[in-house]
């Protein structure tokens, strides 16, 4: 069947639309990373506690599986919205293109399925299953949480770079869905990018909840070690990231040049390219930037005098908003270089001295670096999807040509926000329920 | 033909999501019509505690169908959800107030606002999902973005009563289960109660369904061509078979197989109507059209023998725990005695350093330096190998007793 039923119409609200996906999205992804990462911290914890005997890590476990379960539930329902949302908002791309990419959702479905039912396993199995059983039943667990967000992430990396397919009348043909998802050279850096990612999300996230603790004198055995763990992670995954965030940046600059040029604002076409630090984009040139001569030809191609293409090299209309991008991006690299560094420094102490750090101004710095983290990978998705208009698949779909003909979005989307919002407070308060249980109580539980 | 086997995963994701999620759904709606007194805490509390180890397996269902759906007939997808964007969104909202209740539960203990944001949107939900079902069932949705009426394709007659007797299914459903599981544990107040409810919702449930055949009749009469001939008509009697086969061995106390009989009377309902709109998906759209390229298709029943491959025993496992009562809540255990170490803690040894700058050096080398795929490969798995040595090398605590 074709697609011809699926001329494009206009919509008044696409801004309003594509705003409410991307807080659909903001509010989900901060949950894909305690998906991904606290599963494997949780292992981590009982794992000690299987080879040590020590029960102190049995209770990080325990305490920490709850919150998990918690977070998965609402994870579970933000991501409804996610799948609800690609066909209310996106009918164009659908219709043309869900038989190449769908298979990915579908794989995640399953994974996802497995996670849910290990996840069940685990948490309501403390005590009714062997030690080695309960912490066998976590380990897919782990594993789902990664292949779920390595699904996701191929049709990700597919929008991006759309391949496996023919156009024929608005219409993909000559499918291979497979390779159009893992077979796509602009999938793995992503992949591995939001791994860590996850990591140094929940890592500080739940690091920091102990550094404020410890401000306030909470700063027992449970409390170090539990920060131990959550920091350890957090600590080594940041240098790590900075590593990944250069090879995601060479190959944006060989798959999607435009990008990169907007990421830099890079108006045109320059031998030997400088980099800018700060500053704004007035439509030519970056304005108040700190300026390093070559520097963006070095880091993209490994050569001072390499041609890096500018925002010229397509017509106006196929361009990115280029402050938005640059700016996200360089939120993006400036917290994510601290949280680096405050992570060596971790790392270090922890190495040479065999202790945490004594510093009260440490444990502050632990304590922002949990929402910095937070606000880094948002501004790390809109660096990528911002960056990828106008086009909903790169190059051969307009977002404009997707959305729906429906009305009612601004109301859909007010709706929405304010369940949003119910839905955080509510979440802030069960974790803060959580995590008031006396630490005794567990214990005997 | 090939054409057609997404329908039949539809039809069954859709049976397994009414059957589990639905009776989720219906102990929600029963936490509402509790009542009131000591019996009534005690019978929210049932409900609440029957959905625990299983709410979430059981949601993905809805996502299951979701991307068969999608992947399978893309232009079909679009156009329902284009044109029922509103009870979708409706479905949406009623999913997340749920869930968040849910997420809540398991922490807090009842409050009387959540008690009732959890058993609204309990009804919501699949009151919603029912009337997109019947919007479909009734032609509404023509191919198209957005091409249906943005209220009268979900607001109609046929509609209204799908989405009404989707919650009497529920409710129905749960009531059933939750007389067994009752049994099971011997609590005999709580048996007479919910076989009580079982009884009045099936008699519910098959009025609306009675009912529903004559609005049918007048409202979409395609449709009630298609049940009431050949196969549909064989379905019908299954389901109705099914129906008063439950009350029946409700009557009789006999609630195990009373679980199944009471399953079977709601999917046939399901599979009637998918065989009533045979062939057709969407008016003029047949399955043949809508239809995906042939590698998708392949594609698509590749990854789901290979994910039942993986979920039946997972499920399995499951739900032959929650059955056998081994995920209940257990009378507190004493703490397990701390065990003398397996291993005493011991530093790691030079070769576990040596290792971790050895990666490094060779992330450096492959992913930083390198150009072709690879060399990347190998850097990735080298910076994997750089942090979990590292990681071992920041965990490693002195021997000897804890520092203060």
């Amino acid at each position: 069947m074709s697609a011809a039923g699926f001329a494009p119409v206009v919509q008044q609200y696409l801004l309003q639309a594509r705003q409410m996906q991307a807080l659909s999205l903001a509010v989900h992804i901060p949950l894909v990373c305690f998906g991904i990462a606290f599963p494997a911290l949780v292992l981590v914890a009982e794992w000690r506690h299987l080879r040590t005997g020590d029960p102190v890590y049995r209770t990080i476990a325990r305490r920490w599986s709850k919150t998990m379960l918690t977070l998965f539930a609402v994870g579970v329902v933000t991501g409804t919205i996610l799948s609800f949302e690609l066909g209310m908002l996106w009918p164009g791309f659908m219709a043309s293109f869900s038989d190449v990419f769908g298979l990915g959702f579908a794989l995640e479905g399953f994974s996802f399925f497995l996670e849910a039912i290990f996840i069940g396993i685990y948490v309501y199995g403390w005590d009714r299953l062997s030690p080695r059983r309960h912490f066998l039943a976590g380990i897919p667990v782990a594993i789902a949480g990664v292949s779920g967000s390595l699904f996701v992430i191929a049709v990700n990396g597919w929008m991006n770079h759309p391949r496996g397919f023919r156009l024929s009348g608005g219409q993909a043909v000559d499918v291979h869905p497979w390779s159009a998802l893992f077979g796509n050279s602009y999938f793995w850096h992503e992949l591995v990018h939001m791994y860590f990612a996850g990591f140094i999300v929940t890592g500080f996230l739940v690091a920091g909840y102990y550094a404020w603790g410890y401000a306030r004198g909470r700063w027992g055995r449970y409390e170090r070690a539990a920060l131990t763990i959550a920091l350890s992670a957090a600590a080594l995954a940041a240098p790590a990231q900075v590593v990944i965030g250069d090879w995601a940046a060479r190959t944006i600059a060989k798959e999607q040049p435009v990008k990169l040029a907007a990421l830099e604002g890079l108006s045109e076409t320059t031998r030997g390219a400088p980099l800018h630090v700060l500053g704004w984009f007035d439509g030519k040139d970056v304005k108040y930037g700190i300026g390093v001569p070559k520097l963006l030809s070095i880091l993209a191609f490994h050569d001072p005098n390499a041609s890096v293409r500018g925002l010229d090299t397509v017509p106006p209309a196929d361009r990115p908003p280029v402050n938005v991008v640059r700016f996200a991006f360089q939120t993006m690299v400036g917290i994510g270089t601290a949280l680096a560094l405050l992570g060596l420094l971790f790392v270090y102490v922890r190495v040479r001295r065999r202790r945490l750090p004594q510093s009260r101004w440490f444990y502050r710095a632990v304590v922002a670096a949990g929402p910095l983290a937070v606000v880094a990978l948002i501004a790390g998705w809109v660096t990528t999807e911002v960056g990828r208009q106008p086009w909903i698949a790169y190059g051969v779909m307009r977002t404009e040509q997707a959305v729906t003909g429906a009305g009612g979005i601004p109301i859909g989307y007010g709706a929405l926000a304010g369940i949003y919002l119910v839905l955080a407070a509510a979440v802030f308060w069960a974790l803060r329920r959580l995590a008031r249980v006396p630490l005794e109580t567990e214990d005997a539980r | 033909m090939l054409a057609d086997v997404p329908v039949a995963m539809i039809i069954v994701g859709l049976a397994a999501y009414l059957v589990l999620a639905g009776a989720d759904f219906g102990a929600g709606f029963w936490t509402l019509a509790a009542g009131r007194g000591p019996q009534a805490d005690e019978i929210r509390a049932f409900c609440r505690h029957a959905m625990g180890p299983v709410w979430e397996a059981n949601h993905v269902w809805l996502i299951f169908v979701f991307v068969v759906a999608w992947t399978a007939y893309p232009v079909a997808f679009a156009s329902i959800a284009s044109s029922l964007a509103v009870p979708l969104f409706i479905a949406a909202v009623g999913i997340v107030l749920r869930g968040s209740a849910y997420a809540l539960r398991g922490v807090v203990t009842a409050g009387r606002t959540l008690d009732r944001v959890f058993a609204l949107s309990s009804m919501l939900t699949p009151f919603a999902l029912g009337t997109v079902v019947g919007g479909i069932a009734s032609g509404r949705v023509p191919v198209g973005n957005a091409g249906g009426d943005a209220i009268t394709s979900w607001l109609n007659p046929t509609s209204i009563l799908v989405g009404a007797l989707t919650v009497a299914m529920c409710a129905y459903l749960a009531a059933v289960y939750l007389a067994a599981d009752a049994a099971r544990l011997d609590e005999a107040d709580l048996v007479a109660a919910f076989r009580k409810r079982a009884l009045a919702s099936g008699l519910v449930g098959g009025a609306v369904a009675l009912a529903g055949l004559l609005v049918v009749r007048t409202d979409a009469p395609h449709l009630w061509d298609g049940l009431t001939r050949g196969a549909g008509r064989a379905a019908l009697a299954v389901s109705a078979l099914g129906g008063v086969g439950t009350i029946a061995l409700v009557v009789r106390r006999r609630f195990e197989p009373a679980r199944a009989s009471g399953a079977l009377a709601v999917v046939a309902i399901i599979a009637g109507w998918a065989i009533a709109q045979r062939p057709f998906l969407l008016p003029g759209l047949t399955t043949a059209q809508a239809a995906a390229d042939h590698t998708t298709l392949v594609a698509l029943l590749v990854a789901a023998a290979f994910g039942a491959l993986v979920l039946t025993p997972s499920l399995a496992l499951l739900f032959g725990l929650v059955l056998r009562g081994r995920l209940d809540e257990a009378p507190p255990s004493p703490a397990p005695p701390a065990q003398p170490p397996a291993h005493p803690p011991s530093l790691p040894g030079r070769g576990v350093a040596a290792l971790a700058v050895a990666c490094l050096l060779s992330t450096v080398g492959f992913l930083v330096l390198a150009e072709p795929g690879w060399a990347h490969a190998v850097g990735i798995a080298s910076l994997f190998g750089c942090v979990a040595a590292t990681f071992v090398l920041v965990m490693a605590e002195r021997p000897g007793p804890p520092r203060p």
